[in-house]
């Protein structure tokens, strides 16, 4: 399954080439509004060409996305999809209560983790050593949050909640916890 | 002129006080309160950016977390508000070339937005109050962390400010409606359905074009108040609710996560809050920007049916697009993430790809222009959207949102942008358009002082953003602290583009200090001499 480091990467390189292009175009535009000469008139035409343009980038965004990242379609369908390993993780008292010490996945597997909190709403999110973040969802009290994931690589993960749940949420991190093998 | 001289009776002594109409008056304190508002939002936000360097031991981490909570709110409804309905309750009965409805009722909105922020700036300061996830209020209300006073006290000052826009509300309402006296009978229900765009919708489809009631820019103020009026409902709500966790706590029964179902009220409070960022926002944004433009210019409004058309359109999208803030809650229904979260925040692309369009051709059609300080700023606060309302479509994709929920690139390159960059300088854009006209002509202090504000704050704003989206990109969450300086290098940039978001707005604040003078603010308070409900003075 592609990372989620290289999504991240390619929304960088697009959203750059994007912020650098608009700059240019806004610089251009306060450049040439403030020249001597007038105006052509600018026709309807552009007008609906521009919107339909704005329609065709905002649905594709989704369509792309939904056939380059793996991740998508399977959570969408994830009620269907048998895991091959779940873990059921409760949370109370700003603490994650895991089933073992050590969540130990083997690669290529496909795991569901149940994640259910009796007081707050926290997050659940895995983490690389580097701080970059693999995936996350938010947990809300009184429902069952699930997220279906394959790691198609060893590695060790830690988990932090992601979502503020008070002061005492900044030290909900277990570290390392998560561990893929061959 | 001496310095004291000037500071205290404005450049050139041309601002009178004692020249104002209580109408003028009442729009210029609304602006003051807003700027102080912002201060206080700017000074909070440093302190803020200092933390997330390096945690400073002056401040625990209860306090960092009420600061953190405090902030937005004070920025949102003590500043932004306050400046919005200040400039809208002045522009609308301007527009419309009748009196407001009621002076007395936007003096006590002013009245009622500047001390409800006060009040709940002020529990939270004391008390450290601070369960807010960034603006959003959580069930199940937790009371081993927060105080149960704290929170009385806090949620009295938000709902103290929803009053004072349920007041704005019926202000703009009843101005659009009423009959002055001495007037024609005036069509409540013809100048209600212009005001909604529901005439512009279906003169875009009929041959017979009809004149509009309602000019556009009162259009687009009239749309986004039903956005604020179903805003407020929302919030008051939500504030009651969590009033009553709080009173059946102190008399010792405990309501638990079991009580209200989390993922409804969630969905109910996303809903409310979502039309603030995605209704009134970009629909008060979209029609000071034609206002703005067509004032600049001097000329017709490009596309202007469709430009009403689409205000209508943006008020519909913005009620059902409350989905994608819940799009890493796994318990809501894929169809409504699909739907809602993705589909119809993505016409928000649309919506505003044509507000921005449109605003570009007109001014255009008006070459040559002079690059003024409202156009400068204009044209910043254009940037500022095109920059962030494509960052918001990312974050609003499945896929996208997994691993950018939560992180700095949500209130990075969108939110700071789009408030800092987008709305502030189309803010800023309106003040100094509307200046000279409020103030009777007084004389700007320094222009020098206008240039580098606008250059600072307009790369302070970008720069921040830029700095906290690439922390986001790296995995850095929006509401935590970090102790070991994991994310130093890109907060020590994001604090020092910060720094220019400070040293920009104290330049502008000393500006306008100098122009109308200390003499000149104090006397914007005291009552108006002049007897009457014209918006400007006769010989004006």
């Amino acid at each position: 399954m592609v990372d989620s480091n290289v999504v991240l990467t390619g929304q960088t390189f697009a959203y750059t080439f994007y912020v650098l292009a608009i700059m240019a175009v806004m610089a251009w535009f306060a450049y040439k509004v403030t020249r001597d000469g007038k105006s052509k008139e600018i026709k309807p035409a552009l007008f609906y060409t521009f919107v339909g343009f704005l329609v065709v980038l905002g649905v594709s965004l989704h369509i792309v996305t939904h056939e380059t990242i793996p991740w998508k379609p399977m959570d969408l369908n994830r009620a269907d999809i048998k895991a091959d390993r779940e873990f059921n993780i409760s949370m109370a008292d700003h603490k994650f209560i895991l089933p073992s010490p050590k969540l130990q996945i083997v690669k290529n597997e496909k795991v569901r983790f149940n994640v259910t909190s009796s007081d707050l709403t926290y997050g659940f999110g895995l983490f690389r050593s580097d701080n970059t973040m693999l995936f996350q969802m938010q947990v809300l009290p009184g429902h069952n949050n699930d997220i279906l994931w394959q790691f198609d690589k060893p590695g060790i993960y830690s988990i932090r909640s992601t979502e503020y749940s008070g002061p005492k949420g900044i030290n909900m991190i277990l570290r390392d916890v998560v561990e893929i093998t061959e | 002129m001496s310095f004291i001289k000037t500071l205290l009776g404005g450049e050139g002594e041309f601002f009178n006080p004692n020249s104002l109409t209580p109408m003028q008056k009442l729009t210029l304190r609304f602006v003051v309160v807003g700027l102080v508002y912002y201060l206080f939002a700017v000074f909070e936000g440093m302190i803020m950016r200092v933390y997330q360097v390096t945690p400073i031991s002056l401040i625990n981490e209860s306090q960092y977390f009420a600061i953190l909570t405090a902030h937005p709110l004070v920025g949102i409804f003590g500043s932004t508000y306050s400046i919005v309905f200040g400039a809208f309750l002045f522009l609308v009965p301007f527009l419309m070339k009748k009196p407001l409805w009621s002076i007395k009722l936007g003096n006590w909105t002013m009245v009622l937005v500047a001390v409800g922020t006060f009040v709940f700036w002020f529990s939270g300061f004391v008390s450290h109050y601070s369960p807010l996830y960034t603006l959003y209020w959580p069930l199940p209300a937790d009371f081993t962390q927060f105080s149960v006073w704290g929170g009385t006290f806090f949620i009295t000052g938000i709902a103290l400010v929803m009053i004072g826009t349920a007041f704005f509300v019926i202000n703009i309402y009843k101005t659009i409606t009423y009959t002055p006296e001495g007037w024609e009978k005036q069509p409540k229900g013809a100048l209600i359905k212009s005001a909604l765009g529901l005439t512009g919708l279906t003169s875009i489809f009929s041959k017979k074009k009809k004149e509009h009631l309602v000019s556009l820019p009162v259009a687009a103020i009239a749309r986004g108040t039903v956005d604020t009026a179903l805003n407020a409902i929302v919030i008051l709500f939500a504030g009651i609710l969590i009033l009553v966790y709080m009173v059946a706590e102190l008399f010792g029964v405990s309501l638990k996560h079991s009580t209200i179902d989390a993922l409804l009220y969630k969905n109910f409070f996303w809903w409310g809050l979502d039309l603030i960022a995605d209704g009134l926002v970009l629909i008060f944004v979209a029609g000071t920007w034609y206002l703005l433009a067509t004032l600049i210019t001097g000329k017709k409004l490009f596309m202007e049916n469709w430009a009403r058309a689409a205000l209508f359109i943006e008020m519909v999208v913005s009620w059902t697009v409350w989905s994608h803030h819940l799009m890493s809650d796994q318990a809501q229904p894929g169809i409504l993430k699909v739907l809602s979260g993705e589909m119809v925040t993505a016409f928000e692309l649309i919506t505003q790809g044509l507000a921005f369009f449109i605003t570009l051709v007109t001014l255009w059609s008006g070459r040559p222009l002079k690059m003024t300080h409202p156009l400068k700023f204009l044209l910043g606060g254009l940037l500022g959207f095109a920059l962030a309302v494509p960052a918001g479509i990312m974050q609003a994709d499945l896929g996208l949102n997994r691993i950018l929920h939560n992180t700095q690139w949500i209130v990075g390159p969108h939110v700071h942008v789009a408030i800092l960059v987008g709305l502030t300088m189309t803010l800023y854009s309106a003040i100094y358009f509307l200046l000279p006209i409020l103030t009777n002509g007084a004389k700007l202090y320094s222009e020098k002082l206008a240039t580098f504000h606008f250059w600072a704050h307009l790369l302070g704003g970008i720069g921040m953003g830029a700095f906290m989206g690439m922390a986001g990109l790296k995995g850095m969450l929006r509401r935590t602290i970090y102790f070991e300086g994991e994310y130093s290098s890109y907060m020590i940039l994001a604090a020092i583009s910060g720094s220019l978001l400070l040293f920009a707005f104290l330049a502008f604040f000393y500006n306008i200090v100098m122009t109308v003078g200390i003499k000149g603010v104090i006397g914007i308070f005291m009552p108006s001499k002049l007897n009457t409900t014209d918006l400007l003075p006769a010989e004006k």
